[in-house]
């Protein structure tokens, strides 16, 4: 069964939906060690895609390669803005990967602990906005409409995510729970049009797992396509359109949930081959 | 009971430890020794007394931390409420334009002191509170801004008024080049450069004699002109006494500014977690270079000034002690508080003039005083309170 590349014939224009990632051979080494090893992975647009492996696959380390913490060895990363022109992604700081439209969350929560849950929103709309120096100290009244429009957009969204009895409330002070989705409200405020979710439901309970799938398919249906990490295989199975399978930094499958449950390689990464030999 | 066995220990183990020097003593004339028991009883005690305070007030202090409570600390009240800030803001100016009629000519001299050291503190508040770069070499930029005025009045005759904007030039410029080099380093590291910069100017200017006359510093630098009169001594402590209430306020009211604008919430993210602040889309190079820049700038203007007030500078006024001054003013005010670090300033700089009375003792009570500030109010005298928004319609 062939499904390394199951979409590779509808991605040609106006056959489908349009890639808005696309990224070919991706090669990441520490030392001697390939954490990533000649990756292709596309995520097209209003799509969810799923990547999973055991730990130690290289998950953490593609998601750090394509937002520009780490800079790739070789390889292609390319993000494709609708009607915009393709922009290499290799080797660019992270704020400009961000201001290009493609945001991110962590896996363990990097929030801004000492500032409200307001501010921290506040500061996901820097890229799009411009005040400077003199513009914060004379307060003009570009300055002054812009920043309205910083707090009624923030308030917005925060109320919009479900956060709005926090909205004062210092980040460090929020439950778990809502700490999680006011990090992927972070990533919202800059307006991205891709979204990268690391481990979004790490350490949540049931119903906050449950309310958090709802949250990733409003997303999705208000136009932004998403790359998740996941190691919950109840969530991503029910939640992605397409899933990729890491081990050892290769990608080892590529399919629809029902493929890669039924997928030999996945099973045998997850639980070694002796278990499935019979 | 389990803290009074505690203390009970520690006064036994204190009464050993000092039974050498405070109960023996050994009468070299008469050839005996004294033993001074009373002695013993009285460390005994007094330790215990000390101890048991010592844990009643750490497990209040925790206690305090457990409830703290929606309740609005009092300076917060204080600048929300307008029928609080309004008199609070009159009484704080009429008190300041009073202040010289009623003190002597030298008490003003050490209030204009306090006031480059607020000004200062609010200086390096920006780097050390906002931006969260620990800077042990601020007073590079002081010497700097004292530098440029004194030379360029020695060379060109330029007047303060002029030297007042240049000054704080040059100081941002330096804070620009000290901040390139030192963009990829946080924590410690940064520290020791920003501490290794701090000796580097002092050591230049004390060794290029060429440049700035070494050790020996400049003099008879022109004191400033009353809209182009000469002033007399007196008067000019007058006038540099206003001239310091004046900056001290534009002071606070841009740093009030920036701390609430978009340039402002950018530091702060930095602060709490750099990689996080670039993944939204801030540019790390770019608000760390505004941070020191900005941060000389105030650091600049007052090495104006204080060549101005002093009319001679020498290297020796620039060492590292000055820093760490500037820096304990920060730390001790509350980091990030405005309130904070001008209450620090003051508390820092006046404090010692007061305890002059008590020489002897001055730099131990000063010592101590710090030592139990940050074992009870680490978050210094003003804790920074973040702004809480309203939602208005556009």
């Amino acid at each position: 069964m062939n499904i390394m590349n199951p979409d590779k014939t509808i991605t040609e224009p106006g056959t489908g939906p349009q890639k808005v990632l696309d990224i070919t051979a991706l090669t990441m080494s520490f030392g001697g060690l390939r954490a990533v090893d000649k990756v292709d992975l596309d995520v097209k647009e209003g799509e969810i895609v799923g990547l999973i492996g055991p730990n130690g696959a290289g998950k953490t380390t593609f998601f750090n390669c394509i937002t520009g913490i780490y800079p790739p060895d070789s390889g292609d990363i390319n993000l494709i803005p609708q009607g915009r022109k393709p922009e290499r992604l290799n080797g660019m700081k992270p704020n400009r990967i961000t201001s290009h439209g493609m945001a991110r969350t962590f896996q363990n929560i990097r929030l801004f602990q000492n500032m409200t849950a307001l501010e921290n929103i506040m500061v996901g709309r820097h890229c799009r906005t411009r005040a400077g120096v003199l513009g914060a100290i004379f307060r003009g009244p570009r300055t002054r409409r812009e920043e309205r429009e910083i707090i009624n957009s923030s308030y917005t969204l925060l109320h919009n995510m479900g956060l709005g009895e926090f909205v004062n409330e210092y980040a460090k002070n929020l439950p778990y729970g809502a700490q999680r989705r006011l990090e992927i409200a972070r990533a919202l405020a800059t307006d991205p049009f891709l979204l990268l979710l690391d481990e979004p439901a790490a350490g949540m309970n049931p119903q906050e797992t449950e309310k958090l799938m709802e949250l990733i398919e409003t997303i999705r249906k208000s136009g932004v396509s998403i790359l998740l990490i996941e190691h919950d295989m109840k969530l991503i199975m029910r939640i992605s359109d397409r899933i990729i399978v890491l081990d050892h930094g290769l990608k080892i499958a590529e399919g629809n949930p029902q493929e890669i449950r039924n997928n030999q390689k996945v099973i045998e990464a997850y639980l070694g081959s002796s278990q499935v030999s019979g | 009971m389990k803290d009074l066995k505690q203390s009970f220990f520690i006064s036994v183990w204190f009464m050993l430890l000092t039974f050498p020097i405070m109960v023996i003593r050994v009468n070299t004339i008469e050839k005996v020794v004294q033993w001074r028991w009373t002695n013993m009883a009285a460390m005994g005690i007094g330790t215990f007394i000390l101890s048991y305070l010592w844990r009643y007030m750490l497990a209040r202090k925790e206690a305090g931390a457990q409830e703290n409570g929606d309740v609005l600390p009092w300076h917060q009240k204080l600048f929300s409420e307008r029928k609080y800030f309004i008199p609070f803001v009159a009484a704080v100016l009429t008190f300041a334009a009073l202040f010289p009629l009623f003190v002597s000519e030298y008490r003003v001299n050490i209030m204009i002191t306090a006031m480059i050291y607020v000004v200062l503190g609010l200086g390096l508040n920006i780097v050390v509170g906002l931006a969260g770069l620990l800077d042990l070499g601020y007073v590079a930029f002081y010497a700097v801004g004292a530098y440029t005025y004194a030379l360029l009045n020695y060379h060109f005759h330029v007047g303060f008024w002029l030297a007042l904007p240049l000054g704080a030039l040059v100081g941002a410029v330096f804070g620009i080049l000290l901040g390139i080099p030192v963009l990829r380093l946080r924590g410690d590291y940064l520290a020791i450069v920003t501490l290794g910069f701090g000796e580097i100017i002092r050591l230049i200017l004390e060794n290029w004699g060429a440049f700035s006359f070494g050790p020996s510093g400049i003099a008879n630098i022109s004191r400033p002109t009353f809209f182009g009169m000469m002033i007399t001594r007196s008067q000019g402590i007058l006038f540099m006494y206003y001239l310091m209430i004046a900056l001290g306020i534009f002071t606070i009211f841009v740093v009030n500014r920036l701390q609430d604008s978009r340039l402002g919430r950018s530091w702060l993210a930095l602060r709490e977690d750099e990689i996080a602040c670039q993944a939204m889309g801030i540019d790390r190079m770019k608000t760390k270079l505004a941070a020191f820049a900005l941060g000389a700038t105030w650091a600049g203007m007052m090495g104006v000034i204080f060549a101005a007030k002093t009319s001679f500078i020498n290297p020796a006024s620039f060492t590292f002690l000055e820093s760490a001054i500037i820096l304990s003013i920060v730390v001790l005010g509350g980091m990030g508080s405005i309130l904070g670090v001008t209450l620090g300033a003051f508390i820092l700089i006046l404090l010692p003039e007061e305890l002059r009375a008590f020489s002897q003792y001055r730099m131990l009570i000063f010592g101590a005083s710090m030592v139990l500030m940050m074992v009870f109010r680490p978050q210094g005298i003003i804790s920074n309170v973040r702004r809480s928004y309203e939602y208005h319609e556009s």
